[in-house]
């Protein structure tokens, strides 16, 4: 939760930062000092083999959050920081949704997945495996509908995201 | 050469002269490096705190980074205090830690502990080697980013295996690639007209300076732009000395126990010109009545502290020194008689003061003794507490890196390590520790440290048989229902000092104060100890609570 009193809001924050040891946990101290719960975090690899970039999801209020990049630019091994907010983005994440299937469910199931052009991964006698890629609402969306069949287990990546267009970040 | 040796000779060519620390298992290869050396000092301390605090005194007084050392486990563990004292007023040093051998580490191996981890968010920066390649350039970078922009404490964990692993082509780099660090931001023009603009404007202006300025070493500019805008200058506790005490534009320093007319010019202020400060609790109390009339320009040179408490109309991100000499380049000649008539009739009214009667030593009156015996000129270090907040209002200074104390985090224990590190970094200078009977007691056992080497300190204990001013917030603000307070006047810390083989003096009455005090200036060969039996009843004032405002400032016990 977050202890600040302004306006709520949802934030995506790139960090890139050096493919160091220790940089994800000096990264994640940065909110958890501060009180903030992350709504998602990756971290992977980017175009240049010793950086890796992190999409936080967070939500907080502008100055607060303002803070805190700052805070994150301090980190030596933080190369660079975008607050996304306000900006034209391709965001994505992938979510893996088990879901109870039987022979009279599975048509069912597998009409839901080809509107939102999602893949069944996996099948066994009494579930599949759905993989959906999206923005969040869809996979929001999808993972709302396939509730009712009863989901087994399910994961999602978190966001990650790219400004549109030529400009890199 | 192994890594122990890189090591060694890596921080030789950083300009090191000495290493406060204590040996272990996982440092005995540094420790063997050490023992077959002569350009570096390795001084063993009687506790890896007092270490952390002496490398703390000795960067605080020289500018120079100090370098402290523990062994794994506890070692590394004992250095943690010093580490975020460290990092709370920005001081730049070098811890180093053993580590266990790489094959080791996370299986819970005798004396192993994370500090890498443990001090992840207390360091400046940080780095674990596990391979003695990287050893050159990680000292290079950490020395690099300790001293640089905003100081602050950097880390260096060492396994035993990379200490004592062989490489015989290594060098020392000329270059490194930070790309995630520059401490060297261009200096903003349009910033500085403005802040120009702010200061022709204001009719009231304050300056209001901190550590920052201490570290920057900016006093001469500081007079400079006091003078040129006539305008008052505050000093907080981090920033004392950057701004000479005894000038008439100086008003003491800001805050809890800061001078009455100091928080009323705050108050009052139109304009508050902030240099090398970050608006702490301390200075401020209620943030969002503080300062209430005033616009503010606030330099620093780190760009996060610029609106993390209170939003200015001006922020420059710069070191001190530069932004005032850019600003002196810009602004006219002020003259704001009514202001500074206002402050001095202030002064006049409430000046620092406190009562005389009945033969009671006055650790005030000590102080003021200290100050006269000395001619201002020792360098002093503090405690924390009461006796801290009289040091403060006492004992007036006239240069930066002259009052060194633990600021942000409020380190009880600090001041005599820090006093014995200071005199190793100032050997000509004599060095007084204000301390309590307290606080002295959390790291008396240095004084075999400075016994040993030959590194004599001055140590005045304003003894209050408590501590003092926890005792005071339960008299004003628990209904004086005191507990968690009581030292019982032990020990007899005459008796102590001398068996160390140091001096020890008692001081019970007023008239006794200035004999001893003269006796300690004069004793240079040993260090002193003087036991200044103080009236418990004593409080530190004036007073403004935590987190109330100036209106709720207590100038004199009820």
């Amino acid at each position: 939760m977050n202890s600040s009193s302004g306006a709520q809001k949802m934030h995506t924050i790139s960090v890139l930062v050096e493919n160091k040891p220790g940089v994800l946990a000096r990264v994640a101290g940065v909110f958890a000092r501060r009180g903030y719960n992350i709504e998602s975090l990756t971290v992977s690899i980017s175009e240049d083999p010793t950086v890796s970039r992190m999409t936080i999801v967070v939500t907080g209020d502008e100055a607060e959050l303002g803070q805190i990049t700052k805070q994150f630019n301090k980190i030596v091994d933080v190369i660079k920081v975008y607050d996304h907010t306000g900006e034209d983005l391709v965001e994505r994440e992938i979510a893996l949704i088990k879901v109870r299937a039987t022979a009279d469910t599975r048509g069912e199931i597998m009409q839901i997945v080809d509107i939102f052009r999602a893949n069944i991964v996996d099948v066994s006698a009494d579930s599949v495996i759905v993989e959906s890629t999206g923005g969040s609402r869809k996979v929001d969306a999808i993972e709302d509908l396939l509730q009712k069949f009863g989901i087994i287990e399910l994961v999602r990546t978190g966001r990650t995201a790219l400004v549109r267009g030529e400009k890199s970040t | 050469m192994n890594g122990a040796e890189i090591l060694l000779d890596c921080l030789k060519r950083e300009g090191v002269e000495v290493i406060f620390g204590i040996s272990g298992g996982a440092v005995l290869p540094i420790y063997d490096a050490l023992n077959t050396q002569d350009h570096i000092w390795s001084i063993l301390t009687r506790h890896e705190q007092g270490a952390a605090h002496m490398a703390e005194g000795y960067a605080k007084a020289t500018g120079r980074i100090g370098v402290c050392l523990g062994t794994s486990g506890p070692g590394a563990t004992n250095l943690v205090t010093g580490i975020c004292d460290a990092m709370m007023d920005s001081v730049p040093i070098l811890a180093l830690t053993g580590q266990v051998p790489t094959p080791m580490i996370g299986k819970d191996a005798f004396q192993e502990c994370d500090i890498f981890g443990i001090t992840l968010p207390i360091v400046k920066h940080s780095r674990l080697v596990k391979n003695v390649r990287d050893l050159p350039g990680f000292v290079k970078e950490l020395m690099y980013v300790c001293r640089t922009g905003r100081p602050g404490p950097v880390l260096l964990d060492v396994p035993r295996d990379v200490a004592q692993a062989t490489c015989n082509d290594w060098e020392y780099p000329e270059t490194f690639n930070l790309r995630g660090y520059n401490p060297c931001f261009p200096v903003d023009l349009s910033g500085l007209a403005a802040a120009a603009r702010l200061m022709a404007e204001a009719e009231r202006p304050l300056l209001y300076v901190g550590g920052g300025a201490c570290h920057a070493e900016a006093t001469e500019e500081l007079v400079a732009l006091a003078e040129r805008l006539d305008a008052p200058c505050t000093t907080t506790l981090m920033g004392k000395g950057a701004f000479p005490d005894g000038h008439p534009l100086s008003v003491g320093a800001p805050g809890m126990h800061g001078t009455a007319y100091a928080n009323w010019a705050m108050h009052q202020s139109d304009l508050l010109i902030a240099l090398g400060v970050r608006f702490d609790d301390r200075v401020t109390g209620k943030l969002s009545e503080f300062a209430p009339n005033a616009k503010v320009i606030h330099v620093d040179i780190d760009p996060a502290e610029l609106g993390k408490n209170r939003r200015p109309d001006v922020g420059l991100v710069c070191d001190v020194k530069t932004a005032v000499r850019e600003l002196l380049k810009l602004v006219e000649p002020k003259c704001h008689k009514d202001w500074n008539a206002l402050i001095a009739q202030w002064k006049r009214e409430q000046p620092l003061r406190y009562s005389q009667a009945n033969g009671h030593v006055r650790a005030q009156h000590a102080l003021q003794v200290i100050a006269e015996v000395t001619g201002g000129d020792a360098i002093v270090t503090t405690d924390v507490g009461q006796h801290q907040m009289w040091a403060m209002q006492y004992y007036p200074c006239s240069r930066p890196r002259q009052f060194i104390t633990s600021g942000g985090l409020g380190t009880m224990g600090f001041g005599f390590p820090a006093a014995i590190g200071a005199k190793v970094g100032c050997p000509d200078a004599e060095v007084w520790c204000i301390s309590g009977d307290g606080s002295f007691q959390m790291n008396l056992q240095e004084l075999a440290t400075s016994m040993y080497y030959g590194i004599p300190v001055k140590i005045a204990i304003m003894n209050n048989a408590s501590l003092g001013m926890v005792r005071q917030w339960q008299k004003m603000f628990y209904g004086k229902r005191y507990g968690g307070i009581d030292l019982a006047e032990c020990p007899n810390f005459v008796k102590l000092a001398e068996a160390y083989g140091a001096v020890g003096i008692k001081v019970e009455q007023a008239g006794e104060v200035e004999g001893a005090v003269k006796l300690a200036h004069e004793t240079n060969d040993r260090t002193v100890v003087i036991d200044f039996r103080c009236d418990p009843e004593e409080d530190v004032y004036p007073m403004i609570p935590s987190g109330t405002t100036v209106h709720d400032m207590r100038l004199q016990p009820d």
